[in-house]
């Protein structure tokens, strides 16, 4: 009766013994597993541009889901934090606030350029990195070496355009872009891509950000008849304005053909803009209606989350990335998170996004992707931009260039 | 030519028909109220929102904006408007803007940041031919409505009882209320007149202006041009200067488009210095 019990004291001292160990050699790991990575996110959530903030939130929180609200094993903490628009004073004082009051590791977000260049210089001052969700004016990535950028840049999505219509025969083409710094920049990669193919510019126009009526820009382009015009705005409001008085004007049965940037059939506004995109031949590197299993598994992961009336864009898309660069550049890192090795990491890292494959160009930061062109059609009756052909591993024409 | 003048047109008509409210209201009741695109937007909302998810035509959400509008304008004149009548014109602009930005929240709450759906009727759609110009139908309708709603307008306040009593109260208060006429419930009923053809003219912009919360702040600027290169409390003024402001505004962006879109202050500080008091100053509504 007695060597049992005996038995299971001596088994149980083991155990125990065993369990001081285990939690002994824990100890020495528990600081980095336990304290959680914050990450402060800077981008828009009251006002017209309200929907960006939902798109990041949106991808963050289904990246996060899916792995368990863990990034290469760390806890994430997510700091959100407001800008209400473009504002790069605003932004500035976030990121500083972020970084004293709130201990960030990584700061990201940064949905407008004039933002991104505010929080470029303090990441630069902080040592902090700073991942950038869309800002997509090219030189924020040499502004600072903290900064990588995971979106895309406007000529980046404008250059394989200009030379997919010359592939189709436009000779000579029309611009009309928005009069602000990305339509500057889309209006210059169109125009050099665009002649160095042989192209000509026939005309070109920039309208005000604010400006109700089009009716007067598209007859003076009815009256000048060129094969073709692409055009450049920003998603909102602007890009259907413009497609109705297209439509109204009769300008396809004019025989002018119309081409245009992702911008301009942004999923989040697809729906409302209509049928008058119908048709429409876009560039961009994100569809919700991509057909790889990753994208479809996202999407599906997508709607189950956040129901069908948010419909992916290529913002929820990005920041779903982000979060997936941050974790592999951590796990190359052993979860180190400062600046120069965080950085160090990432350049150079290449992976699988919904999106398609995508990888940070380590002389750059900034993102090398597939870009495609797509169509407007009516599939299942939804509107979506079916892609149809695609340049591969595009850079930043920008920054080639220099 | 004759395409850009009537283009120019149809847009003016299109700022007349939203802007025609706040002249009604600037001038009878000395009232700056900068909300007056939100009463234009809470029109453009109903009819949007009427046709897309219930399916009602264009024309009877049109009715429906405007009853919406005007409806929201009388209980905001209620419970707001009417306490600051008398009040300095600087808290009367704090009201008004502050309006604007409870306005602008309200609506992304409910609705969203981003735009509203619209599709135009198959009969406002696509071009027709007119005495040998190809023109917009929808933007043919705009004009229509436009001369329709001046024309009630000049009836309504120029021939009626109803309006000789409006016409009473713009020229002397004191004197109008000493023979009788209730001018509160004047101001009521006109204050609500002017929210309903702000709502009526928000409907009607869809097909152009595209809609999202934003719409008052984006717009105010046109609105307040409009009524002061016009002349607040006038109908033709207003009339006179929305045709001005669509025609320069247009025929600027399609001749000179470098720097069109500057065009429409310039004719605006031009005619303020010409005609302070408007273009057609005031003198009652007329």
């Amino acid at each position: 009766m007695k060597t049992p019990h005996k038995k299971n004291f001596f088994a149980t001292l083991g155990l125990a013994c065993l369990g001081t160990l285990a939690s002994l050699v824990t100890l020495g790991t528990a600081n980095a597993a336990d304290e959680p990575l914050r990450i402060g996110l800077i981008a828009t959530y009251s006002g017209p541009y309200a929907d960006y903030g939902r798109q990041f939130d949106a991808g963050v929180a289904l990246y996060l889901k899916e792995h368990g609200g863990k990034v290469a094993g760390r806890t994430v903490e997510i700091v959100k934090k407001d800008t209400g628009g473009p504002a790069p004073d605003v932004a500035k004082r976030i990121a500083q606030e972020l970084i004293v009051r709130d201990k960030v590791s990584i700061l990201t977000g940064l949905d407008f350029s004039p933002n991104a260049y505010a929080v470029g210089a303090i990441a630069t001052q902080a040592k902090i990195p700073a991942l950038v969700m869309n800002a997509a004016s090219s030189a924020i990535t040499s502004s600072s070496p903290y900064v990588a950028r995971l979106s895309f840049t406007v000529q980046q999505v404008t250059d394989p355009m200009a030379r997919w219509m010359l592939r189709q025969g436009v000779k000579d083409a029309y611009t009309v872009v928005a009069d602000y710094a990305s339509g500057v920049d889309a209006e210059t990669a169109f125009k050099k891509a665009f002649t160095a193919g042989g192209g000509k510019v026939s005309g070109e126009v920039r309208t005000p950000m604010n400006n109700p009526d089009f009716s007067a820009y598209v007859q003076r382009i009815k009256d000048a008849k060129p094969q073709a015009v692409f055009f450049f705005f920003p998603s909102g409001v602007m890009p259907p304005a413009f497609l109705k008085v297209w439509k109204e004007r009769g300008m396809e049965q004019a025989g002018i053909k119309l081409y245009a940037t992702g911008e301009a059939t942004d999923d989040s506004y697809l729906e409302a803009t209509g049928d008058v995109a119908l048709g429409l031949v876009t560039s961009h590197h994100y569809s919700y209606a991509h057909s790889s299993p990753k994208n479809q598994k996202f999407v599906k992961d997508f709607e189950a989350e956040f129901g069908t009336s948010l419909r992916p864009s290529y913002f929820s898309v990005t920041a779903y990335d982000t979060l997936a660069a941050i974790d592999l550049a951590l796990a190359k890192t052993g979860g180190d998170a400062s600046g120069d090795k965080f950085m160090t990491a990432l350049k150079g890292l290449s992976f699988e996004s919904p999106r398609g494959p995508v990888e940070i160009d380590p002389t750059t930061r900034d993102i090398v992707q597939t870009v495609y062109i797509r169509k407007t059609e009516r599939v299942k009756n939804a509107l979506v931009n079916v892609e149809f052909d695609k340049f591969e591993r595009v850079k930043d024409p920008a920054k080639e260039a220099k | 030519m004759q395409i850009v003048l009537f283009d120019g047109v149809a847009y003016g008509m299109l700022l007349f028909l939203i802007s025609v409210g706040l002249s009604i209201t600037m001038g009878l009741m000395n009232f700056i109220n900068l909300a007056h695109g939100a009463f234009a937007m809470v029109g453009g909302y109903a009819a949007s929102t009427l046709m897309s998810r219930l399916g009602m035509g264009f024309f009877p959400a049109l009715a429906a904006a405007f009853v919406a509008a005007a409806l929201v304008g009388a209980v905001l004149e209620v419970l707001l408007y009417r306490r600051l009548y008398r009040a300095h014109a600087l808290d009367q602009v704090l009201l008004s803007i502050g309006i604007v930005f409870v306005s602008v929240a309200t609506f992304t709450y409910f609705f969203g940041p981003t735009m509203q759906p619209f599709t135009l009727p198959a009969a406002l759609d696509g071009q027709v031919s007119l005495l040998g110009l190809e023109v917009g139908r929808y933007r043919l309708f705009l004009i229509l409505c436009g001369v329709l709603v001046l024309a009630a307008l000049l009836l309504g306040l120029g021939k009626t009882r109803y309006g000789a009593m409006v016409r009473a109260a713009v020229d002397n208060q004191r004197v109008a209320s000493g023979t009788g006429i209730q001018v509160q419930r004047l101001f009521f009923l006109t204050f609500s007149l002017g929210c309903g053809l702000a709502g009526l003219g928000g409907a009607l912009s869809l097909g152009m202006l595209g809609l999202e919360p934003s719409f008052p702040f984006k717009y105010l600027v046109y609105f307040l041009i409009v009524v002061c290169v016009g002349g607040a409390g006038t109908i033709t003024g207003p009339f006179v200067a929305a045709l001005l402001v669509g025609v320069v505004d247009v025929a600027g962006k399609y001749y000179l488009p470098q720097t069109g879109a500057f065009l429409i202050y310039v004719v605006m500080i031009v005619m303020l210095l010409l005609r302070p008091n408007g273009i057609i100053p005031r003198k009652g509504l007329a």
